[in-house]
């Protein structure tokens, strides 16, 4: 009932569907458009080193002559995957914590929110910047680990004071009263009812992954080489921009849409769930 | 000479949704327009089109004359010039009115200076000039304090100091007291006479309170489904009312004074404003109901001096000279077995000893410390017998609220005793702890936020069974919601689909489901309207007739305790004030306070409330943290103003505490000077005599 | 208040503290000083790298925990240590720190001060043109990063002043050491342009829509229909009731958007280069230089907190209901 009118309402609302629509074909592009290229992304071309865009090479090729099309598409993939899988992660790690932390109160509350200043202090950026030279040779999805890791702070934060006022209602003191456990009415009665604020959450994390992931691989902290992210493909293409701009435009663009994709359904998934926001 | 004329005002929000379908009325100087109608009969929608404060996307159409100029479609600029100018607006919750980040003092004065050109220091002066004639104690310095440092009624007054700044010809009062306790309801209400007096001003007071009307209008409108159904004289409406709505509302009220045995409803629930039926909007819940009321929307018709109904069977109502009591069919409530046996031989439910709880007072959000401790509970001791019904009566802040949550935790108290059923709540192990509570349950107050929006109802009342590892759950749940009077079937929908009313009775099927010795009920009907309320009441009180429960019922509405309780127990600031048979206390009230909160309660009687003599409390309860010595209510008590300074030391130096009156079996008082005196009915006249 | 202040402070400087130790060890155990020294032509002989690596506290044979100590020890007398090939930190840090300081100081007032500003307008013009425009520029601008819009800007700079033929904008670098007195400042303000605007834009979008969301609230409660009944138009209630208020939950962000911030700077001072702090934990990062991310972090870490702090004393100073009396 409550979910057909929360659909009801994203597909009304104009930017949920722009960016739907918008995400829809990033996807379809990233997982069946490498099937319509001549090549795959590891293939060499030998006889085209750099070549801008042609009939052949779409979208032209790399200084090692990789097609930059099938390159493109498959670092957008990956991308793509690490921000889901950060954004599952972080979302459920901030429910958690902070609907433990609100609920019971008392040390555990101090304990979990200890941390969670602590986290806080340095940047994100910094601490996965810093442990990076452990990383190469490892497998990307230790990569999501930490990015997954220091994403869940500030959610969690919002998940404890909204828990503050949910232990407050009255169904939730009326499960109690009943003599359900505390773990219990927490994942029965709270966390379901935090669930428009979390799948929020989980979807600006899904973009905020994507550009934490090609920041940190910008400076070559991210996806290691031979595997390809977008951000890999635009620290690359950086570099020679202004020579051979292909090279940076494509893998930015992608960039730029599939974020900006994203954040459109995330803002209309607010005013959907949540009827009391405005616009 | 009327101030304001409206005519045939609709407003019509996005998506067809008519809150208001053609309201005509006039207001005279001087005069008291009262605007009776339950939530969603659009009566407030109707004060802001007026004002001209409806959101954007509303439709407005009709008209609306002040001093004979439109109001409607006025240009902003003009518009400014009218609004605290010549129309003030009272609103209901006066906190949320006031701009949090600016002091009182700068928010009237910035009314001042809105219409008035005068300086700053002027129009400061003329703040606390203001604040002086609504009553606030040192207005020079309260001017300089922030909303949220002010108490309700203070701010209430503040806010009509605010309206009356700029001396209006006509003020609008949406549910002015609504928010607000009972004697402090009271005082604002004089305030309101008072600056009505000021200002010579017409006013147009809407309310859901009969009671309130009754005692400040001189005409009422009764408003239901966006349209008026009843208008004229007050005396009128509540003695010889012709639509059969109004005869429904008003029988439906609970009265203080215990005029009427039981409560009649009004079956069903008002029609959403989005989906009217085709004839009159009362005629799928109205017991006169014939067929040609369907067929289309009856006219407000004049039918004498100053009188309008909206019913086509009005004369006949006329004719027969019927009341509620004959149109609308009272209940019948099967009688208690338990109740005759007498109560000494019945078995203890539920016993309070000496409860003492007490809180740190923290201050600060930024920055947290503790500055105090509050008082919160401070010794009470009571007992519920079998079958009984025990009230919990006090104002916001007495302490019933702590009381109640310290009996359902079954945790050992600070101090003190709790015991249920025979056992010691400090004694508990886990189990015997969670098997304890099968038989002590509560109802909540909001039935929206009682029940789980995100579950089906069938799960809502299959938790405590499912807890507890109950067997046969889903056909459990069908009986209960047969027994609250739902249908089986209403199992899959969802909370948000039921009405108020509706959701209520499924937190007490909640509450039932395990079969339970005792209920405790916060609150259960303060949410609802009257007519939804009445059913309610009706019913809490055959459950407990048929299945022999006893009730700790926690309210602060004097009138439905009389209703439910057999006892009842007055609290203020953590301490019991006077506590007996519901009979003794309410005829014969002993502690000055109770006597002057049920001379505060206003009846649904306008003669009576003309006569009625009102003993008024000075200022605001004091904080908990910071409890007078001795008797914790000598600082706003009437009677300790009189005493002699002798007399006054024994209150001052020692606490009472509840004494057995003489001449009662069972009541009580906390009062070093108690005497019974009747103040319900209490008149001039009576006085005189 | 003083109290609460002091007791505030010392809280930070425990987080302080515990942050960089934190970071100290994952740099100690991450990191490998010792390879900067092993692959060189000639070899060097490894007793010689061991009393290099000692004297610079960054010998992995020694236990972590001791280089700990020896380098907490150093901290609190003030000595940051030595970086990877024997330079002093603190000179180091005392070149770059004001570098940083002024690119956080002016992005972050002019972040905030713009973006509150572009937000209520928005918040007031709802629904009309201008609102849509800045609404649909701030989701772009939040979908750009900061590297990506500060290598665009640098890439739209350098073919800006190919085509004019000279240097209108500065794109690389802090100043031009070339010149001095007036023309330095001004060499220096244009220097200035594009890291501010890159650090900036994300910012200016990001609080524009919590201002607009805040204000937009505000908007709806009975206190500025209280304003307009008292006879005030609709743009002043705004202005005077409704903008001061949606304020406050603004003014609670900025703590958090101040890391954002930070590391906006790193990507900022790279792409520019300047050398600030940002700069130097990439490179650092990337040399092996243990002792130099550390002082890093404890920069960082004392920013976020006193962002925090200032943060916690603007609501405080704008919202009456949470002043201690």
């Amino acid at each position: 009932m409550r979910s057909k009118v929360v659909l009801g309402r994203l597909l009304h609302n104009r930017q949920a569907r722009y960016g739907g629509i918008a995400l829809i074909l990033l996807i379809a592009l990233a997982y069946i458009g490498p099937y319509l290229g001549a090549y795959d992304w590891t293939d060499k071309d030998f006889l085209a080193f750099l070549s801008p865009p042609d009939a052949d090479h779409w979208w032209g090729t790399t200084s090692i002559g990789q097609d930059m099309y099938a390159v493109t598409l498959r670092g957008m993939q990956k991308s793509i995957v690490i921000g889901l899988l950060v954004a599952l992660f972080a979302t459920g790690l901030a429910a958690l914590v902070g609907a433990f932390a609100g609920y019971f109160g008392g040390w555990v509350d101090k304990v979990l929110m200890w941390g969670v200043d602590l986290l806080l202090v340095l940047p994100s950026f910094l601490i996965i910047a810093i442990i990076s030279p452990r990383l190469r040779g490892a497998s990307w999805l230790w990569f999501v680990v930490l990015l997954a890791a220091f994403a869940w702070m500030i959610t969690s934060r919002v998940v404890r004071s909204m828990t503050l006022s949910l232990r407050e209602r009255e169904y939730v003191q009326a499960a109690l009263y009943m003599g359900i456990p505390r773990w219990k009415i927490i994942l029965r009665h709270i966390v379901p009812n935090l669930s428009s604020l979390l799948i929020i959450d989980a979807t600006l994390n899904v973009s905020g992954a994507v550009i934490g992931e090609a920041a940190l691989s910008f400076f070559g902290f991210g996806i290691q080489p031979p595997d390809v992210s977008l951000g890999t493909l635009i620290a690359e293409g950086a570099r020679n921009a202004t020579g051979y701009p292909w090279l940076f435009a494509f893998p930015a663009g992608l960039l730029v849409l599939l974020v900006l994709a994203i954040n459109l359904i995330g803002d209309g998934l607010r005013d959907a769930l949540d009827p009391g926001s405005n616009s | 000479m009327s101030i304001l004329e409206v005519r045939d005002l609709t407003v019509t929000f996005p998506g067809g949704i008519q809150a208001v379908r053609g309201v005509s009325y006039d207001v005279a100087q001087g005069e008291v327009l009262g605007i009776v109608g339950e939530s969603g009969s659009g009566k407030s929608v109707t004060s802001l089109a007026i004002m001209g404060l409806l959101p954007q996307n509303a439709v407005v159409s009709g008209s609306v004359k002040l001093h004979g100029q439109e109001l409607l479609g006025m240009e902003e600029g003009e518009l400014t010039r009218v609004r605290g100018k010549a129309i003030s607006m009272i609103f209901q919750d006066p906190l949320s009115a006031f701009t949090p980040v600016y002091t009182i003092g700068e928010q009237i004065a910035e009314a001042v200076r809105v219409h008035q050109k005068v300086g700053k220091d002027k129009a400061a002066r003329r703040a606390v000039e203001l604040l002086d004639l609504v009553g606030i104690p040192h207005p020079d310095v309260r001017a300089k304090a922030f909303p949220h440092e002010f108490s309700g009624g203070m701010r209430q007054r503040a806010m009509i100091a605010m309206a009356i700044a700029n001396d209006p010809d006509l003020l609008i009062c949406d549910e002015p007291t609504t928010a607000l306790d009972v004697t402090i309801q009271a005082q604002v209400l004089e305030v309101l006479k008072t600056a009505q007096a000021e200002t010579g001003a017409g006013i147009v007071m809407i309310t859901h309170d009969l009671g309130v009307i009754a005692g400040m209008a001189d005409r009422v409108l009764v408003m239901y489904a966006g349209r008026p159904v009843e208008q004229g004289v007050v005396d009128d409406i509540y003695y010889r009312p012709r639509m059969p709505y109004t005869m429904g509302l008003l029988a439906s009220i609970p009265r203080v004074d215990g005029e009427q045995d039981t409560l009649v409803p009004i079956e069903g629930n008002p029609p959403s404003p989005a989906a009217l039926p085709p004839g009159c909007p009362f005629a799928p819940r109205c017991p006169m109901h014939i067929d040609a009321c369907d067929d289309e929307e009856p006219p407000l018709t004049q039918i004498g001096g100053g009188r309008y109904v909206a019913c086509i069977r009005s004369r006949e109502i006329e004719h027969k000279g019927m009341t509620g009591a004959d149109v609308f069919p009272v209940p019948v409530i099967p009688p208690s077995d338990v109740a005759r046996v007498p109560r000494e031989e019945r078995e203890t439910v539920l016993e309070l000893d000496n409860l003492v709880r007490h809180y740190p007072l923290m201050k600060g959000a930024v920055f947290k410390r503790r500055v105090g401790t509050v008082h919160a509970v401070d010794g009470i001791t009571f007992d519920i017998a079998e079958g009984e019904t025990l009230a919990l009566v006090g104002e916001s802040g007495c302490g019933k609220t702590t009381t109640l949550q310290q009996i359902m935790q079954l945790t050992p108290p600070q101090s003190g005793r709790v015991v249920v059923l025979g056992k010691d709540s400090s004694r508990l192990d886990k189990a015997a702890r969670k098997a304890l509570r099968g038989d002590l349950q509560i109802v909540f107050q909001d039935p929206m936020a009682a029940l789980d929006p995100r579950m089906p109802v069938g799960d809502i009342i299959a938790e405590p069974l499912r807890a507890h590892g109950r067997k046969n759950v889903s056909q459990r749940v069908a009986e209960l919601l047969t027994l609250v009077g739902l249908a089986p079937e209403h199992a899959e929908r969802y909370p948000q689909q039921f009405s108020g009313g509706q959701r209520q009775r499924i937190g007490i099927a909640r509450a039932l489901a395990l079969e339970p010795k005792l209920i405790v009920l916060d609150e259960p009907v303060s949410a609802l309207d009257v007519s939804i309320q009445a059913g309610v009441i009706n019913l809490l009180e055959e459950l407990k007739n048929r299945l022999g429960l006893s009730y700790l019922f926690v309210a602060h509405d004097l009138a439905v305790v009389r209703h439910l309780a057999d006892r009842v127990a007055v609290m203020y600031l953590g301490r019991i004030a006077e506590i007996g048979a519901v009979e003794n206390v309410y005829d014969r009230p002993a502690h000055p306070y109770t006597q002057a909160l049920l001379s505060a309660i206003p009846l649904p009687d306008p003669e009576m409330e003309r006569s009625r003599k009102r003993i008024l409390l000075e200022g605001d309860l004091p904080s908990p943290a910071d409890p007078p010595s001795g008797c914790r209510f000598r600082t706003r008590c009437p009677k300790f103003a009189r005493l002699s300074e002798a007399d006054k030391r024994r209150c001052v130096d020692e606490e009472p505490s509840v004494a057995r009156l003489a001449r009662a079996k069972d009541h009580g008082a906390a009062c070093h000077y108690a005497e019974e005196i009747e103040v319900i009915t209490a008149s001039e006249h009576q006085e005189e005599q | 208040m003083g109290k609460f202040l002091l007791r505030r402070l010392a809280t930070n400087v425990i987080l302080i503290a515990l942050a960089a130790s934190l970071a100290y060890m994952l740099a100690a155990t991450t990191m490998n000083p010792r390879g900067a020294y092993e692959g060189r032509q000639p070899p060097v002989a490894e007793e010689v790298i061991d009393a290099t690596l000692d004297a610079y506290n960054l010998n992995d044979k020694t236990p972590v925990f001791e280089r700990y100590l020896t380098w907490a020890g150093g901290v609190v007398t003030g000595d940051f240590g030595k970086t990877w090939n024997g330079g002093s930190v603190n000179e180091e840090m005392g070149r770059r720190i004001m570098v940083s300081l002024r690119l956080l100081l002016i992005g972050t007032l002019l972040g905030f001060a713009l973006g509150v500003a572009v937000g209520a307008y928005s918040a007031v013009r709802q629904y009309r043109f201008s609102d849509r425009a800045i609404g649909v520029s701030s989701f772009v601008v939040m979908a750009v990063p900061v590297f990506l819009l500060a290598t665009l800007l640098a890439i739209a700079t350098y073919n800006l002043n190919r085509g004019l033929g000279f240097t209108l904008i500065e794109y690389t670098g802090e100043y031009n050491p070339r010149l001095s007195g007036w023309d330095q400042f001004l060499n220096r303000l244009n220097h200035l342009i594009l890291p501010t605007i890159s650090l900036t834009l994300g910012s200016i979008a990001f609080y524009s829509r919590i201002q607009r969301n805040m204000m937009l609230d505000v908007l709806n409660q009975d206190f500025v229909r209280t304003a307009m009944a008292k006879g005030l138009r609709r743009r002043t209630a705004l202005f005077k009731h409704a903008l001061r208020t949606a304020l406050i939950p603004s003014a609670t962000y900025f703590a958090f958007a101040f890391g954002t911030m930070l590391t906006g700077a790193i990507f900022t001072e790279k792409i520019f280069s300047w050398h600030g702090m940002g700069a130097w934990l990439v490179d650092a990062i990337n040399q092996n230089d243990v002792n130099s991310v550390a002082a890093v972090s404890l920069f960082t870490a004392v920013c976020v907190l006193f962002a925090a702090f200032l943060s916690d004393l603007l609501v405080a100073s704008l919202d009456p209901r949470v002043r201690v009396s």
